[in-house]
């Protein structure tokens, strides 16, 4: 998979929030056998310097760092994050959320056009996470993203993919363009469901963080990624209404 | 001087931002910097002068999805 000319291998990629802790957020990420992860920025203090940990323990994974501007919902904060974060983390990668519900954590698309098209103007590679909308999909491209990042359903609600119809048609109008789901994915049926759909990826962290045995539930998704999209590759068939014997009737014996 | 660092108000001798930082502990961390609402890059803290007031974020890497 091709993400603004990156070779990445594998098509999970996994946030690094809500972990019961440091050890198992590292001991998923491997069983993941992610190659991208996502952090974010937040407020350090200067006695406590908790952040330094976290990104020593980041660096030792050996994976690529997709930061995000989580949590801001003007465009000013999103641009300023991403600028931020740039300087932190060396990528010009960003994860862009520019929030405009707090009960649904949706995206503010108006928002997030304005704030890619800054963003990209300023040489950031920018992953927008948007609604499955066709028309704000089409925008996000003429500013400038090369990867879309349509979410399932409502960030860490696990609800899986809410609207598969829009899914669907989004992935039929922009063949080439890298599609991540992002968000809502609960099971890893869900992102199984995603992967068949032909996404090129799906992007999730509450399914593996809040599971009961959060290294187990990586390694199942891992494995639905996989699956789903080698699906995909085979040409599911056409479902149908009415059945269709998969025995056939020619030779059966006459008992009546 | 008066700042406030990360909404906390602090006393700082240094009018630079880069010996302010080293001031308020952070000497050697991975962080990144906002001025009243303004990014202000590694490169140019050394550079850059505090005044009375100044609202300084201060951000470091964090878990997130």
């Amino acid at each position: 998979m091709d993400l603004y000319g990156v070779e990445i291998a594998s098509r999970l990629l996994l946030g690094t929030g809500k972990y019961p802790s440091p050890a198992i957020m590292t001991e998923a990420v491997t069983a993941s056998g992610t190659g991208v992860v996502t952090v974010s920025l937040r407020r350090e203090s200067g006695s406590q310097r908790s952040g330094q940990d976290f990104w020593a323990m980041i660096r030792g994974l050996g994976v690529r760092i997709l930061p995000n501007t989580a949590g801001c919902y003007s465009v000013k904060e999103a641009v300023t994050t991403a600028q931020m974060a740039r300087d932190v983390f060396g990528t010009s990668w960003i994860k862009l959320e520019v929030i405009g519900d707090a009960d649904t954590l949706q995206p503010d698309v108006f928002g997030l056009v304005e704030a890619a098209t800054i963003l990209a103007g300023d040489g950031f590679e920018v992953f927008p996470y948007t609604t499955e909308d066709l028309v704000v999909a089409e925008r996000l491209l003429e500013a400038g993203c090369r990867v879309l990042m349509p979410w399932a359903s409502p960030i860490g609600s696990g609800k899986g993919l809410n609207n598969v119809f829009g899914l669907r048609t989004l992935r039929a109008h922009f063949p080439e363009v890298p599609l991540i789901v992002d968000a809502g994915i609960g099971l890893p049926s869900h992102a199984a469901a995603a992967m068949e759909l032909g996404y090129d990826a799906v992007l999730l962290n509450t399914a593996v963080a809040l599971a009961g045995d959060p290294t187990a539930m990586a390694g199942a998704f891992a494995k639905a990624v996989e699956a789903g999209r080698a699906a995909y590759l085979a040409a599911p068939m056409e479902p149908r209404d009415m059945a269709a014997p998969s025995t056939p009737m020619i030779g059966k014996a006459s008992l009546e | 001087m008066k700042i406030t660092v990360n909404d906390v108000g602090r006393e700082v001798r240094s009018t630079l931002l880069a010996a302010a930082l080293d001031e308020l502990g952070y000497t050697d961390a991975i962080i990144a910097t906002a001025i009243n609402g303004h990014f202000v890059a590694a490169a140019a803290r050394p550079s850059t002068v505090l005044a009375e007031g100044d609202e300084l974020e201060i951000v470091a890497p964090m878990q997130g999805g």
